[in-house]
């Protein structure tokens, strides 16, 4: 007990030096290093806010980009109107009530279904919103209002650290226990006494809710967009893969799976712009194929190969990208 | 509105509900007997129109007689990708709910892969042919010459395909597959040779379906994902693992495609969703499920 309660300790000291750190840096750093460390911190957001939900309870969600997109159009449409962090606010807000509303619909739906279920929603509105703009306004895409880097940067460190404080809390109360056992066997969750479907439907919302603050700041970064920018179905694969790439069982594996991925694409797109995507497919079937629980999960296996157990990733070694 | 304008809409419903049939057969054998929702289904589609497009614009080959060699290649790759990509992560996978998100996101990944390969190669602009493209009259109405053989090809196929199902014993292992891989497995049948079959008949179709597409509307490298929704939506309007259902779904797909088309040209890829997500709602068995 006493070394959990140091353990939480530390965490909180090396969290607080890491933000304190985080904001010191943008005077001493190139506006280009703050555009990349931007979108690393808005990947990590969406990264940790999928597992909060999907790594748990194994409910694979692709419904990222429709939270994502909608806190774009909520900052294009009323970015003029309101102060910037009310933006934000109403960005998140909406996306949760959106959730609220797909939770409720969806409850009856598992596994596969569920996820072809996000990803068809996801779809729907990148068309409808497109049809609504090309048939009844006329026109297509919005100028969104610019916000400088270093403010976007700052309020970015914001959102991530309340969704990493809020993340780690939940996974280390008795609801990231519960949200463990949905996972497990959710007809034994809730034989006993779990409210399986308000605890699944709430996380879910939550989860939402940074994606939209998130797509709410950082639509300044685009000064135009339009429904196939803000709905691109990439971001509901890229926060998967990363996940999954940094392990989806702990925060640390998230974050380190979001920014080694992020800091990759960027590389792959500066210097091979065309075969950008297509490098991106082949790092998608090689991580699933040979890395399926992700970097922690390499570190595991190679501490149980010292310790001369097999690493024959047979079906008895259980490799699976859910986490353990 | 007329009866001719009534039937106009029905055939024309029809000749789109056959090519959807074709291509959710496909899918239906990788997604209901191999378990891999294969979300890459639409690009077999896509390759198999550019390639009978190359083949016609260089070599002036007929494009259906071009089926003779882009078939057997679109199958052959099908099986291998089967063979390398998801027969391993069969085995690496604990539970099948991990086998099918590790599979959903391969497919991802292959998507991507043959997509990019696509646009390096034939380019983003959008191509097209002209081939029987006069009109012929049909029941009172007319239509372009290539539906009408793009709808006998489609219903041909679907034939044959059900007696080989149906009559062969190759068919019957694919048919106790789809309704258990396990039992199947030991009743003897080689599942790992039936799930790669499987996905190269899928693709195979994907591939047919592809060169009928060519001949009647324009290509771009960006026309698969369209086409995987309206496969993924018929094979779960049919019923998971109902080879039969998924046929049936694509023709009843087409039809409601056409009249919604028929209402407002843009809807008919909302009217698909919607009728998606309703269906996963009230009835994820499908129309025939029990």
């Amino acid at each position: 007990m006493r070394r959990a309660i140091s353990k939480k300790i530390f965490y909180c000291m090396l969290f607080s030096l890491c933000s304190i750190l985080m904001a010191m840096i943008p005077p001493y750093v190139s506006p280009y290093t703050i555009i990349l460390l931007n979108s690393i911190f808005m990947y990590i957001v969406l990264t940790v806010s999928w597992a909060l939900f999907s790594g748990p309870t194994h409910y694979l969600s692709l419904a990222s980009a429709a939270f994502f997109g909608l806190g774009i159009y909520v900052s294009a449409i009323l970015g003029e109107m309101l102060p910037l962090l009310a933006v934000i606010a109403l960005g998140g807000f909406i996306s949760f009530l959106l959730a609220l509303l797909v939770g409720l619909s969806s409850l009856r739906l598992r596994g596969m279904y569920f996820t072809i279920f996000t990803f068809g929603l996801s779809e729907l509105i990148r068309h409808s919103v497109q049809w609504w703009e090309v048939n009844k306004t006329g026109t297509v895409g919005r100028w969104v209002i610019g916000v400088d880097h270093t403010t976007v940067y700052y309020v970015m460190l914001g959102i991530l650290l309340i969704t990493l404080a809020t993340t780690y809390a939940i996974k280390h109360s008795k609801y990231g226990l519960a949200l463990l056992s949905i996972g497990e066997s959710e007809e034994a969750a809730d034989h006993i006494g779990i409210s399986v479907n308000t605890l699944k439907i709430i996380t879910f919302a939550i989860s939402t809710f940074f994606m939209g603050a998130t797509g709410a700041i950082m639509a300044t970064r685009w000064s135009y967009i339009d429904s196939s920018i803000a709905f691109n179905p990439l971001f509901s694969f890229m926060p998967v893969l990363m996940a999954i790439f940094g392990g989806v069982g702990s925060i640390f594996g998230q974050i380190l799976g979001a920014g080694v991925l992020t800091l990759l694409a960027d590389f792959l797109l500066t210097k091979f712009p065309y075969y950008y995507m297509l490098l991106y497919g082949m790092i998608l079937v090689v991580v699933v194929l040979f890395v399926p629980k992700g970097l922690t999960g390499l570190k595991e296996e190679l501490k149980r190969w010292r310790e001369g157990g097999s690493v024959n990733p047979g079906r008895k070694d259980g490799a699976s990208i859910h986490p353990e | 509105m007329s009866l001719t304008l009534l039937l106009d809409i029905l055939i024309g419903g029809l000749m789109m509900g056959g090519l959807y049939a074709l291509i959710a057969v496909g899918l239906s054998l990788q997604y209901g007997v191999a378990r891999v929702l294969n979300v890459s289904h639409g690009e077999f589609i896509m390759l198999g129109a550019f390639a009978t497009y190359s083949l016609y614009i260089l070599f002036g080959i007929n494009p259906l007689l071009s089926l003779v060699v882009t078939g057997p290649l679109i199958f052959i790759v099908g099986f291998l990708i089967h063979r390398t990509l998801f027969k391993r992560l069969k085995r690496l996978s604990p539970t099948m709910d991990a086998f099918e998100g590790g599979s959903l996101l391969a497919s991802f990944g292959l998507l991507f892969i043959i997509q990019n390969v696509a646009l390096l190669i034939w380019g983003p602009d959008v191509k097209g042919y002209s081939y029987l493209s006069k009109t012929v009259s049909f029941l009172g109405a007319l239509y372009a010459a290539n539906r009408l053989v793009a709808l006998l090809f489609a219903i041909l196929i679907g034939i044959i395909f059900y007696y080989f199902l149906k009559r062969t014993r190759m068919g019957k292992a694919i048919r106790a597959a789809a309704q258990d891989v396990t039992t199947a497995q030991l009743m003897g049948v080689n599942i790992n040779f039936v799930l790669g079959l499987c996905f190269g008949l899928g693709a195979l179709m994907a591939g047919i379906a592809g060169s009928l597409t060519s001949m009647m509307f324009e290509i771009t490298p960006l026309i698969g994902l369209p086409y995987t929704i309206i496969s993924i939506i018929a094979v779960v309007l049919g019923g998971l693992g109902n080879i039969l259902g998924s046929l049936i779904g694509g023709l009843i797909l087409g039809l409601i495609g056409n009249i919604v088309m028929y209402i407002h040209p843009g809807l008919s890829l909302i009217a698909y969703y919607i009728i998606f997500l309703l269906l996963l709602l009230i009835k994820p068995t499908g129309i025939f499920g029990k």
